[in-house]
């Protein structure tokens, strides 16, 4: 897009995409480091994980001040405004997605390293890695406003909600063959549920980037396929 | 993230929300139709279209010599005070075509006022300012011009501040004062249609809200139009805007879509500030 006459301006506006990003790229390795800490017990990475978590909070309120001056200083107007308040929204949604992460982080210290994981891991890794995939997209979409490809993630996320589901189910059967699996299925549970919610703020950062190229909002209905709150399984006989 | 809440008011205030005007069953007070303007052999305005819709507020910006203030000085033919300066085309004020040369100009000029940039107060007293314009076109018993004139300043929130002191020379008041002074003398004389080229630019913030209010008090009983180069006020004040360009109108519009979705990229680079 042409430069703005006040170059300042520009400056300004290239400042808070490039705080996005950098905070963008806080959050997806927080994503990672907090699987690969669950699955490795890995308590000092889980610890780092969760001191990241300032530094995402830091760049959050650098974002919302900077965007606050800028909408002071220039009283931005049609795509200018739109790109000042899509970068407050986007930095909110990565915010949520770093709590999450933490979150995750969190109950690695909860569960004991001798039980066997492997075969719940390798669904919660799945959708992990789906979900590093929709933000690795989503924030490449956003830093070159492009609607296709933030268009690809939106309707991307019934994946996820699929990979879920199933989880779900599994961890559920879990917990009925053994009590004494529950505790480790209920932590397992959240952390499916935090990936899951991460898939869902990605899908946010997609609509804000359609907000910001086109001037409206998304209008259609997001395909959705969490169907969790309704799934049972029958005990085994 | 932590969220606080604790001065939030127990009852949030009331959202009052102006419906964003649509063209459908909107009152053409003036439609313009085909309208160029030439100084000389200098084509000005080229094939304009364009309405003002009754009660409602208009805005015409764009770069420094685009023609809005051109356009202004069409719509009540005060160009017709200077030697080779013509218009064609059609601009109808309630279906009446104002550039027939059958066309009366003082009536025209009664119905139609205009306030420019910089506060032009006649240099005698602040009443006889409002006086001498109603009596060009009537002639009123001494009570009823005092009513008149009250009523006028009252109009033009000017009031209270002047109305100890009627018999002051106008060219006393401050730049603001004297800006809405004329435009109380251009509402005294009951017009339609009020005409505003720049009228706070050399206002300072206070004063320029006080006339921002007043264009929003006016519209429910005037068709406004303002010309202004500060798009923000635009922004503010108006229900209509019209971005002009090289003498052409590029993009007219509701004025909640022009500054957020324009359509026209040139509309876009112009109020978001990248015009080369």
């Amino acid at each position: 897009m042409m430069e703005h006459t006040s170059r300042a301006f520009d400056i300004d506006l290239q400042d808070l995409a490039r705080l996005v990003a950098e905070m963008g790229g806080l959050a997806e390795k927080q994503i990672g480091d907090s699987v690969d800490a669950l699955n490795s017990h890995d308590l000092a990475l889980a610890q780092r994980v969760i001191a990241l978590d300032d530094k995402i909070d830091m760049l959050q309120r650098e974002i919302e001040e900077k965007a606050i001056l800028t909408i002071a200083r220039r009283q931005p107007m049609a795509v200018d405004l739109r790109d000042i308040v899509g970068a407050l929204r986007v930095a909110n949604d990565l915010e949520r997605i770093g709590d999450l992460a933490k979150n995750i982080a969190k109950r690695v210290g909860a569960l004991d390293d001798d039980i066997e994981l492997n075969k719940v891991m390798r669904g919660v890794d799945h959708m992990a890695d789906l979900v590093l995939s929709q933000i690795k997209d989503v924030l490449d979409s956003y830093a070159r406003r492009d609607v296709d490809k933030a268009l690809a993630v939106w309707r991307g996320d019934e994946e996820i909600d699929a990979v879920n589901n199933s989880l779900f189910r599994e961890l559920l059967t879990y917990m009925m063959e053994d009590p004494r699996n529950i505790s480790l299925c209920i932590h397992l549970l959240f952390c499916a549920k935090n990936i899951e919610r991460m898939g869902d703020h990605a899908t946010n950062i997609a609509e804000t980037v359609y907000y910001i190229v086109e001037g409206r909002p998304l209008a259609d209905e997001r395909p959705k396929g969490d169907t969790t709150a309704s799934a049972t399984v029958a005990f085994p006989a | 993230m932590t969220m606080v809440d604790s001065a939030a008011p127990a009852t949030p205030p009331p959202i009052v929300s102006r419906p964003a005007p649509t063209r459908e069953g909107l009152n053409e007070k003036v439609s313009v139709r085909g309208l160029s303007f030439y100084y000389g052999e200098n084509k000005a305005l080229k094939n304009i279209t364009v309405a003002l819709y009754a009660g409602l507020v208009t805005a015409f910006i764009g770069p420094s010599g685009c023609g809005k203030s051109t356009f202004l000085r069409v719509l009540n033919r005060i160009y017709d005070l200077y030697p080779n300066q013509r218009a064609e085309g059609e601009v109808l004020l309630d279906n009446q075509n104002v550039l027939s040369p059958a066309q009366d100009l003082n009536l025209l000029r009664a119905r139609v006022g205009m306030v420019f940039q910089k506060p032009t107060p006649f240099p005698m007293s602040i009443y006889e300012n409002i006086a001498f314009g109603i009596r060009l076109y009537e002639s009123l018993p001494k009570a009823d011009m005092d009513a008149r004139v009250e009523s006028a300043l009252r109009r033009a929130a000017l009031w209270d501040e002047v109305k100890d002191k009627l018999g002051h020379n106008g060219l006393s008041l401050s730049g603001g004062q004297q800006q809405r002074l004329c435009i109380a003398r251009t509402v005294a004389v009951k017009p339609e249609v009020i005409l505003l080229d720049e009228p706070c630019s050399a206002l300072d913030p206070i004063a320029t809200a006080k006339i921002e209010e007043l264009i929003d008090e006016l519209k429910s009983d005037y068709t406004i139009a303002i010309v202004t180069h500060n798009m923000q006020q635009a922004a503010r004040v108006s229900d209509y805007t019209a971005f002009m360009f090289l003498g052409e109108l590029v993009e007219f519009g509701p004025t909640t879509k022009i500054f957020t979705t324009p359509s026209e990229r040139r509309t876009q680079d112009y109020i978001t500030g990248r015009f080369g």
